[in-house]
Order: C-alpha cells, then sequence, then structure tokens
C-alpha cells in the first residue's frame, strides 16, 4: 500500500505523506542498485505483469529491472491498440492476464483513463505506466526524487516545465506532484500547446522561454512528440528550436548557475534540447534513469507487499 | 387492460395542460382515442376504466423530438417495440426516430418499416425523422417530397454535422417546398478533431481531448446566417453551449424561424461529473457535457422559451460498446425513462416552473415539428401521461424497458415517475410492469 492506496494511478490522488513514503523507501532501493550483487529477495515469488498498449523500452525495462532486482517475476505483454471493432477490448485482455494471477499489473495505454478503468476490473494492484495526456505517475515520482536528491528540499524551488504541456502526461505527474513538495512549477510552450485552464492545477503560464527559465532552479525540457500531434500546433520543429528549444547559449545567458536541466526522454537533440545541454554539466537526465529504476521498486515493493500478505493466507499448507 | 365502453375516467388529479392552460383538479374523459372532457365534475359511464390519479399530474403525453430507436440495422442496442416501451414508460407518448439507422431514413421504404414496426408494437406514436442528405453523407439532397409522403416530420443528418455550407444552404432551400424543418446537429469537426469531452480545465485535468464549446456556436451562427439567405425552418438538435443560447436568443428576436431543443443530461450535469465519474463512458455523449457556465445558460433558455423543447438523445449502445476506455466508447445516453423526474429536479431547484417544465415536454416540442398532440383540449388524440412527482425510485439499468443500460442515473435515487400512459385512449403502461 502506498497510504492509502493499493494502485498508482494518478500522483493526483497521493498526498504529501504518500508522495514522501515513496520517494524516502526509493532512497534505500537506490542503495541496493550500488551494491555489487543487485539482488534482495524482498518480492520473491511474486508476479508483476507489464502491460504495454503503447511502445516504450525506458519505461517498460526500468520497471522489468525494478521487478528483478526486488526477485519478482516480470513478465512482458505487448499488445496491440485496443479497438471497439477488431482485436480483443482492453478489459477482456486485462481479465486474461489477471487470471495467471499476477500480483500487480504495469499497464500502459494511449487512453486517459486505461489505468482506473483496469483498476476496477481486476483484483491484483494496478501502476500507471503513463496514460495518454493524463498522467506518468512514476516519472513524476523520479523527478521529485532527482531534484530532491540535489537540493535537499523542494521548499521554495521553483521548476519550469517546457514543451507541448497538451499532450504531456509527464507535465500533469509533475503538476500534481512538485508543489506538494513546496515548489513552484510555472509551464511554458507556444500557445497552441497549453491546455485550457491549466494554470487552475496550480502552475503560471508563459509563452516566452526566458521569462520561464528566469531564476529557475530546474527545467524540465519535454519531448515535442509528433506522434502526437493532430492539429498544426507549430509550423516546424525549427521554428520551434528556435524559440522553445534549449542551447549552450540561452543556458549560459539565462539559466542560475545551479540551476539543472531534466528531459523524461527520449531526447530530440536539436529540437528541445542540443546535445551540448544534454551531454552538458546541468544535465540529470541520466540521474532519473537510474533514479526512475529506485523509484519503481519503492512502488513496486509498497503495493505488492500488501496484496502478496492477503493471498498467501489463503494458500494451504 | 381492455373495459368495456372503451371510456377511461382518470379522477382526482392536477392537470396540467399548458397549452389549454388548464392547470387544476379535474378529471379527464378519453373516448374514442379522442379527449372527450376535462372538467371539474364528470359522471363516469357504466363500464368505464377508473384511474385514480389522486396526488399525481395528468398531463397530454410528453413529446420526444429526438430519440434513436436503432431499428432497423442495430436491433442489438434497441429496436422500435423496446425503444417505444422504454418511452411510455417514461410518459413519452410520441417519439421522433432519428435517420441514423443502417440503413439511414433517406428512402421510404425505411421510413415504412419504421412505421409498420410502430404500428405492431403499438405503444409510443413513432414519428419517422429523413435524411438531409442520401445516406447521411452531407454530398447529396434526400428525396425530402417521398419522406414527407411516406411519413417523415422534419430532416435530420443527426450524428453528423451537414459540413459543406453550400449543402446546408441547398437543403434549407429545398426543405421550403415540403415544409419540413431541417433538424440540425450543430458541429465543426474540424474544431472538434478527437475531442472527447467538453474542452477547459477539467479536460486538462483528466488529459482527455476537448472539443470546445465553439465548434458548435460556429455551425449555430453559420446555419442562422443561411436561414436569412434561404427562409425554410430550422431547428437546433441538443444544443449545449451558452454561445448557441446566445444565437438563438438573438435569431428568435429577430423573427427567424428557428427553434431548439436541450436534453436532461445537458440540463442537469456538467463536465465535473465526467471527472466525478472517473473516466465512465455512461458519461460521454456528443454533444459533450459542458461547463457550468454553458448549463447556466441552457436553463435560463429554457426557462424564458427561448428553447421551446426538452428531448432526451435517447441513445442506446450496447455493454460492448460502453465498457471500455474513454476514448475508445461510444457516444450517447439513455434518456426516456429518466427524463421526467431528473428535469422535474429542475422544477425543485427553482429553475423551472412546473407549467413551463411541462409545456417543454408537450406542446413546446409539438410546435417544433407541427405535430399533433401535445394538449389535452377536447378532440385532442387521447394521448396523456399520469404522473407521480413524488415517487422516489432508485435507477437499476437491468431493470429498465430499453434493450440498453447506458444510464449516467444509474445507481441514483430519482423522484418523479410515470405511472399510467395513454396512447390514442389505449393504457400502454402502467407502473410496476417488469421488463
Amino acid at each position: 500500500m502506498i497510504g492509502r492506496h493499493r494502485h498508482l494511478i494518478a500522483l493526483e490522488d497521493l498526498s504529501r505523506e504518500e508522495i514522501l513514503q515513496v520517494l524516502d523507501l526509493a532512497v534505500s532501493m537506490k542503495e541496493v542498485l550500488s551494491r555489487p550483487v543487485k539482488k534482495v529477495p524482498s518480492l520473491r515469488g511474486k508476479n508483476v505483469v507489464n502491460l504495454f498498449f503503447e511502445t516504450s523500452t525506458r519505461t517498460r525495462s526500468s520497471f522489468e529491472i525494478a521487478a528483478k532486482v526486488l526477485s519478482a517475476d516480470a513478465l512482458n505483454w505487448t499488445a496491440a491498440q485496443s479497438s471497439t471493432t477488431k482485436g480483443e477490448t482492453l478489459l477482456d485482455t486485462a481479465k486474461n492476464l489477471e487470471a495467471m494471477r499476477p500480483d500487480i499489473l504495469v499497464v500502459r495505454h494511449s487512453a486517459s483513463g486505461a489505468p482506473q478503468f483496469l483498476a476496477q476490473h481486476v483484483k491484483c494492484s494496478v501502476v500507471s505506466a503513463g496514460d495518454g495526456a493524463h498522467e506518468h505517475p512514476s516519472q513524476g515520482l523520479l523527478d521529485c526524487y532527482t531534484l530532491r536528491e540535489r537540493f535537499g528540499s523542494l521548499e521554495g524551488r521553483t521548476v519550469a516545465i517546457v514543451g507541448d504541456i497538451s499532450h504531456s502526461r509527464v507535465a500533469r505527474s509533475d503538476l500534481h506532484s512538485l508543489p506538494k513538495l513546496g515548489a513552484k512549477v510555472r509551464l511554458c510552450g507556444p500557445p497552441t500547446m497549453i491546455p485550457q485552464g491549466v494554470e487552475r492545477l496550480g502552475a503560471t503560464v508563459h509563452h516566452d522561454l526566458r521569462t520561464a527559465v528566469d531564476g529557475a532552479d530546474a527545467v524540465i525540457m519535454l519531448r515535442i512528440q509528433h506522434e502526437r500531434i493532430g492539429d498544426p500546433l507549430i509550423p516546424n520543429t525549427r521554428e520551434y528550436s528556435k524559440y522553445w528549444g534549449l542551447n549552450a547559449k540561452k543556458a549560459a545567458e539565462w539559466l542560475k548557475p545551479e540551476a539543472v536541466i531534466l528531459h523524461p526522454g527520449p531526447i530530440n537533440r536539436g529540437v528541445e534540447l542540443s546535445s551540448d545541454v544534454a551531454d552538458g554539466p546541468r544535465s540529470v537526465i541520466l540521474d532519473q534513469v537510474q533514479n526512475g529504476v529506485a523509484v519503481r521498486m519503492a512502488i513496486l515493493y509498497l503495493l505488492a507487499g500488501g496484496a502478496g500478505e492477503d493471498r498467501a493466507e489463503k494458500v494451504p499448507a | 387492460m381492455s373495459n368495456d365502453s372503451g371510456v377511461i375516467v382518470i379522477q382526482g388529479g392536477r392537470v396540467l395542460d399548458p397549452a389549454s392552460g388548464v392547470d387544476g383538479i379535474r378529471t379527464v374523459v378519453l373516448r374514442d382515442g379522442k379527449v372527450a372532457a376535462v372538467a371539474e365534475r364528470a359522471e363516469a359511464p357504466a363500464g368505464a376504466r377508473i384511474v385514480d390519479a389522486r396526488g399525481k399530474w395528468v398531463t397530454p403525453g410528453f413529446i420526444d423530438l429526438h430519440v434513436h430507436l436503432r431499428e432497423p440495422g442495430q436491433e442489438y442496442k434497441e429496436n422500435v417495440a423496446t425503444g417505444t416501451r422504454a418511452a411510455v414508460a417514461g410518459g413519452f407518448t410520441a417519439v421522433c426516430a432519428m435517420p441514423n439507422t443502417v440503413p439511414a431514413n433517406d428512402n421510404t421504404s425505411v421510413t415504412e418499416l419504421m412505421l409498420a414496426r410502430a404500428t405492431a408494437a403499438g405503444l409510443a406514436r413513432v414519428y419517422p425523422v429523413g435524411a438531409v442528405t442520401k445516406g447521411r453523407k452531407g454530398e447529396e439532397l434526400a428525396e425530402y417530397g417521398e419522406l414527407k409522403a411516406a411519413g417523415c416530420v422534419a430532416l435530420s443528418d443527426d450524428g453528423s454535422p451537414v459540413m459543406s455550407s453550400a449543402m446546408m444552404r441547398r437543403a434549407l432551400e429545398y426543405s421550403r417546398a415540403f415544409g419540413l424543418p431541417v433538424a440540425v446537429h450543430e458541429e465543426d469537426l474540424h474544431l472538434v478533431g478527437k475531442g472527447v469531452m467538453n474542452e477547459g480545465p477539467v479536460a486538462t485535468r483528466m488529459g482527455l481531448k476537448g472539443a470546445p464549446a465553439q465548434a458548435e456556436d460556429v455551425m449555430v451562427l453559420r446555419d442562422i446566417s443561411l436561414l436569412e439567405l434561404t427562409g425554410g425552418r430550422l431547428h437546433l438538435c441538443h444544443v449545449s453551449t451558452a454561445g448557441s443560447v446566445r444565437a438563438l436568443r438573438e435569431a428568435r428576436r429577430r423573427g427567424l424561424p428557428v427553434t431548439a431543443e436541450v436534453t436532461p443530461h445537458h440540463l442537469a450535469l456538467t463536465d465535473e461529473d465526467v471527472a466525478r465519474s472517473n473516466y465512465d463512458p455512461d458519461f460521454k455523449m456528443n454533444p459533450p457535457l459542458r461547463s457550468s457556465e454553458d448549463v447556466k445558460a441552457l436553463r435560463e433558455g429554457l426557462a424564458d422559451g427561448t428553447i421551446d423543447a426538452i428531448a432526451t438523445d435517447h441513445a442506446p449502445h450496447a455493454p460492448e460498446e460502453k465498457r471500455l476506455e474513454f476514448d475508445a466508447a461510444m457516444n450517447g445516453v439513455l434518456g426516456l425513462e429518466t427524463a421526467f423526474p431528473v428535469c422535474l429536479d429542475l422544477v425543485r431547484q427553482g429553475v423551472l416552473t412546473e407549467r413551463r417544465l411541462v409545456e417543454a415536454l408537450t406542446i413546446g416540442a409539438a410546435r417544433c415539428f407541427g405535430l399533433p398532440g401535445g394538449t389535452l383540449a377536447v378532440g385532442a388524440p387521447a394521448d396523456v401521461a399520469v404522473l407521480d412527482p413524488s415517487l422516489s425510485w432508485v435507477v437499476d439499468p437491468m431493470k429498465g424497458f430499453s434493450k440498453s443500460r447506458n444510464t449516467p442515473w444509474k445507481g441514483r435515487t430519482l423522484t418523479g415517475r410515470c405511472t399510467h400512459a395513454f396512447v390514442g385512449g389505449r393504457l400502454v403502461h402502467e407502473e410496476g410492469a417488469a421488463r
């Protein structure tokens, strides 16, 4: 259980204390990853199924490694997109997997609300690995972890998130977590990429990159996701890069010296980030990847722990 | 249900008939399929069936301008018999059947089939609506003259907008030859894109693609503008935005022949209810549930008569079309069996008067399409609803008369229920009947 929750669907549902519960445990998990033998028996006999309806290398691998380090068995199930006219429905797929008795179902889906829908229909714990443009809770938590590791506390810090906010589940999970830890969030992008009413989630909105990053402690650069853009939101990546991309010159002139750069990956080099920034001293992008494993270990540990005890009692000796 | 004389006497109820201005305790006598008398005292002839309506309302049978009966072609969702059974259970004695059947009702054979099925069912009256364009594709005019001769009362490509302004112009013009209103589903498909709910802060929070209210507004403004060019009669289906109400009010002030309907769900629910439902597709419909500002404007528009009628947009779907992720689920919700209590709640909230509520469900609707009924005037068709305004019941989709179960009101306690419905002087529904 994470606090009161047996699923991890959205950081909107988590309190500050529940977020800190995961982040604090992730510190110990990260220590495990630094050992020569990266294996602890905590989740031995537990099954984690990664059910991915969208292609993902990073997140799926991260959950898989997290499960394996904890000695859980991990199965990857890559499914075709759900459709009403052909193929198996999302619910049927999930029910079939459930029949194999997993302890945790890790789900990624292009439809917002899909993990919530599954959580209502299956008995095991559901962890969202990203749903549509809704939330990507483990990414939000690893962003919090990375900034906390860097700054100690997020109290009074300012974080700018730059890019296609409309289509970004990362931005929403960051928005539902960073302020709970005391940080202020600024959103920046062309007006076509800023969704209606997003300021009601507790952020300020900027269209000028320089203003948005001025005085910020961290800048989260989002990937410009061509595959999600159905409308002509920007003329081309060239103009986008000129006004909303970050290169070494802008970083040097506009950012505080200690400000760090994050990116959920994969990077479009030369579009939202130039290589010299992505690989430069401000970048904590690879820290994010490593912290992602630790955070996901903490999530799996907290959720599989509770579910497993119930089940063990019912197994005859 | 039969009785010796064929005479029905409904006694002791409060007769609410906005069309004739009656509001008071009266006895209603139905004979030979007509309203024979509405009087403070009337003798029941020997052998008459007496209906005790004390504590109840007696109104003209409700008329629903917007129902999807799904026959022909999608009988797994609903058919004429089940749809009209649900109608009379909700107090609706006449329904307009939308033409987005399979095949579309763009020719007389489909119209005739709908009417034959309705006659066989013997429940609510069915008034078919013909397609504006062949196959509802927005490309070629359907045969309005033949459709009218076969029994169609209006034209609509409902479910789809007529995107081409040139096509819409010709439809309005050509419809004048036959005096048929053109009922429009207003939605600019380019603006909607892949939107699945109202665009705004709630959609942003839920990460669902939004469709802006302006997708409806711009089409309403376009068609009102075209109406000035062409003449004809324009009817706006299921208006859902403050912008639509504003445009409609202004057009009516200028005397343009435009009417409009609004659904119970757009009057009662907002996009916040979509969030509260946790992505429940039974809260997904088109147009989508809008903001509280839009709902306020719709309520004002209905109360002041800018909006003529309440219509349900009863849209049955099978569970396999709804038990899906929100993006993938079909648009539409049931409406016939819950419309009265949901709208009666607006009376309890002080939004509508009782008279205005009944008007919008009866004569207000009848006038939009020039339909008979909607009144208890002597000589009118004996289509009557007897309603218990204080009867509370829990909505159990498994117990409804519709074939489908996609209602956002499931599990809710609603207050107000039809206890008897008469069509042409025949009892077609009595409360307590099982499906």
